[in-house]
């Protein structure tokens, strides 16, 4: 079990650096494949009308016109031991983990994240939760009573949240009730360490909106997965031994059938981790998927860059954990 | 429509169409019971009687007026007339149409087929496992004394796994990989026992000891893809024998098991059979495995009783060509060796259109010695010797001929080609 949890540490390890590679090579030397010289990156980095000699002082303090192994080797090295800018006549200190600094805004990234991953966290495991919990639940009696009025009425509803966009059912939900009946005004984030009660009322709207979305793809998943281990023969071996058709349910089938969930829950949670791009900008909720929007509306490339590693981080994290529960749950996997 | 005239949802329910009053053209496809030309008749004029939880038709033949008599008390079990049929978007599956039989304490049957003869369909309905599905159950099953197809789905419930058991084929997808062997074995013992966990462990350790698992205390924690597929057959055996069960269904125990394996499992089913006293029936398409541990034998084809006799009946003067057939193919080394294994030709027939007649006749040699038949008449069961039946068209002693001077003396081709000409 431990040395199993250390090789995929030191594996989702190497993960990141390849993914860090191939985001340095995406926005600093695909460019140059594409004809682009480092006089022109740092042009982009200089602001309206600029002179030639800013560009190249930009060019010079980026270090843009240094071979592409000298640039990320820098890259890497603020990360673990930050790096100074010098932004106009004063120099910047950007403390470690520095993931770039943004000359538009004129900061650091690794704070501007900081800053809106409790909105997106917030947002992420509230409506996680509501989720799993109807989700699987509608699955597992849509599969039990198959056929019925329940089981079509569910699927389609379910089929109608998967197709439905967030930002109509989101659009949709805040006219009725934070509009014509304001059950719930006035949506913005409160952080929960402030006031908890208010942190939960404010985010009902965007969690039942993007819980409503993957509810429905995980009663459907649900719904499968019960009809195929209902078939199983160990089912079968269950009923024989008399037990009553609750605990078959259950114990014997639910279980079985929720582990592929797991796996697809990793991903999902561990992308929307990195921002819930489409739910943030319909509730204006300051969180990493509107971060990401403005960057790259503003073509901030330590913005960009830095968002991607982090979504990345997320989602290898998520999945070192599902394999992990993985090898709790089935004891086949266990090494 | 048999639930809506109130016969209750284990009726007879060979015949739905039927249930409504003066239906006028009752044909054999719709009413789903051609195994007698009065019978669809006779159940327009008797219709059902209404009331009660379970139908029983009024009237009729003999078996019927038979079957209303008691269960007898020598027999553990008694099956009569049982149908299990599937409606279907295809139309009507008769899985099982009308078998009978009596198991006594102590004693093996052996139920022999081909692949979709409804051998395995006869023995999830023998411990109510069609409840909740598609099935419609028909005919009586007295386990004991209790009769089983009308019983309350609870109350069979309680019985499963407790007065009767089953092993199935297969044994690594018939244990759940999730849970030990120990915890599955614990279960069964813990849903009909009021013991604590601790106690219901203990009980798994020594079942495994009994089936011969070697260091049981140890392998108790394990989990079935830790086990060989001898052990997880044990595994399954001792699970099926934690509540000292009254009958034992095998279905198929050794399909899936190396062939040294096999006879391992089959003398360890039928010691511990010696030493439970228990009933068992023992399913198999395969008739060496029924040769050595059954006392009564039971030929299916189609979801019918083709033979029904004691084992020396089947193996010694076999009455009916299908009989024959799955001799004739059967590998055996207590004969003198044979050139060629026969197969019997062709597939077994659908069961939503059994063929018209003799079910087996598009595949029999000797349809054509009946005059037309075996094509137009199913052939009721009818004694062939003391205990001996048999469902065939060709008379007695043209049974006893044909086996005689062309089956058993030469079980070669030749002697298919030959009737053929």
């Amino acid at each position: 079990m431990v040395t199993f949890i250390v090789r995929r540490l030191i594996a989702a390890v190497f993960l990141l650096i390849i993914v860090s590679m191939v985001i340095f090579a995406i926005f600093f030397w695909l460019p140059r494949l594409g004809g682009q010289t480092s006089y022109g990156l740092a042009t982009q980095y200089v602001g309206r009308n600029p002179t030639r000699t800013a560009v190249l002082q930009v060019e010079h303090q980026l270090g843009l016109n240094q071979p592409l192994w000298v640039q990320y080797w820098h890259y890497l090295r603020a990360i673990f031991i930050g790096e100074h800018y010098s932004s106009g006549p004063s120099s910047v200190y950007c403390p470690p983990p520095c993931f770039g600094y943004s000359f538009r805004s004129q900061q650091p990234v690794w704070p501007q994240m900081m800053a809106a991953l409790p909105v997106t966290l917030s947002l992420a495991i509230g409506a996680s939760i509501i989720w799993l919990i109807s989700g699987i639940t509608i699955g597992v009696i849509s599969a039990l009573k198959r056929g019925t009025i329940f089981d079509r009425l569910s699927m389609g509803v379910a089929l109608a949240g998967v197709s439905l966009p967030i930002f109509f059912t989101g659009l949709i939900s805040l006219e009725l009730f934070s509009y014509k009946w304001p059950i719930f005004p006035n949506v913005q984030f409160v952080p929960f360490s402030q006031n908890p009660l208010l942190w939960a009322r404010n985010l009902v709207l965007p969690w039942v909106t993007l819980a409503f979305l993957y509810a429905a793809l995980y009663a459907r998943l649900t719904r499968s997965g019960m009809l195929e281990t209902m078939n199983e023969d160990y089912i079968r071996t269950a009923r024989a031994k008399g037990l009553q058709e609750r605990t078959v349910i259950t114990k014997h089938a639910l279980r079985a059938a929720l582990t592929p969930i797991l796996t697809i829950f990793g991903m999902d949670i561990g992308l929307l981790i990195g921002g819930a791009i489409l739910t943030e900008v319909t509730f204006s909720l300051h969180g990493l998927g509107l971060f990401t929007i403005e960057a790259v509306n503003n073509q901030d490339f330590p913005e960009i860059m830095g968002v991607v590693m982090l979504t990345a981080f997320f989602v290898v994290i998520a999945n070192l954990v599902v394999d992990i529960l993985y090898a709790v749950v089935d004891p086949r996997v266990r090494l | 429509m048999a639930a809506g005239d109130g016969t209750g949802e284990y009726g007879t329910t060979g015949e739905p169409a039927a249930g409504g009053d003066g239906a006028q053209t009752g044909d054999a496809a719709r009413t789903g019971d051609t195994t007698q030309a009065g019978d669809s008749e006779s159940g327009r004029r008797g219709g059902w009687r209404p009331g009660r939880g379970r139908a029983t038709r009024a009237d009729r033949t003999q078996a019927d007026l038979e079957s209303m008599s008691p269960p007898d008390p020598r027999y553990m079990l008694e099956v009569r007339d049982l149908r299990v049929h599937f409606p279907t978007d295809d139309g009507l599956v008769k899985a099982v149409d009308g078998i009978s039989f009596r198991l006594e304490r102590g004693r093996t049957l052996g139920i022999v087929g081909e692949s979709g003869s409804g051998k395995s369909v006869t023995s999830l309905a023998i411990m109510g496992m069609h409840h909740g599905g598609s099935a419609k159950l028909g005919g009586q099953i007295y386990l004991d004394g209790e009769e089983l197809v009308g019983a309350d789905p609870a109350r069979v419930r309680r019985l499963r796994g407790s007065k009767m058991a089953m092993i199935f084929q297969d044994p690594l997808s018939a244990l759940h990989p999730y849970y030990t062997v120990g915890h599955q074995i614990a279960e069964a013992y813990l849903v009909h026992n009021k013991v604590s966990k601790k106690a219901a462990k203990a009980h798994a350790v020594e079942m495994l000891d009994r089936v011969g698992i070697p260091n049981p205390q140890a392998r108790v924690d394990d989990y079935p893809h830790q086990f060989s597929g001898g052990m997880r057959q044990r595994t399954m055996i001792a699970m099926a024998l934690s509540c000292d069960p009254e009958l034992l269904i095998a279905d198929e125990p050794t399909t899936a098991l190396d062939v040294t394996v096999q006879a391992q499992i089959l003398d360890l089913i039928s010691s511990l059979q010696q030493e439970f006293g228990s009933a068992v029936i023992m399913i198999t398409h395969d008739l060496g495995v029924v040769a050595e541990l059954a006392d009564d034998i039971l030929v299916m084809y189609a979801g019918r009783t083709t033979e029904y006799g004691t084992s020396e009946d089947i193996f010694d003067r076999p009455a009916h060509p299908y009989a024959w057939g799955l001799l004739s193919s059967m590998p055996r080394l207590d004969r003198a060796r044979i050139k060629r294994l026969v197969p019997i030709p062709g597939t077994p027939p659908s069961l939503i259109n059994v063929p018209s007649g003799c079910p087996f006749h598009p595949r029999c040699a000797y349809a054509a010695r009946t005059n037309g038949k075996s094509e137009s008449e199913v052939p009721p069961l009818r004694s062939v010797g003391l205990g001996h039946e048999a469902a065939c068209h060709l008379s007695a002693d043209e049974q006893r001929e044909i086996w005689a001077e062309l089956v058993k003396t030469r079980l070669s081709p030749a002697v298919r080609s030959r009737e053929d000409a």
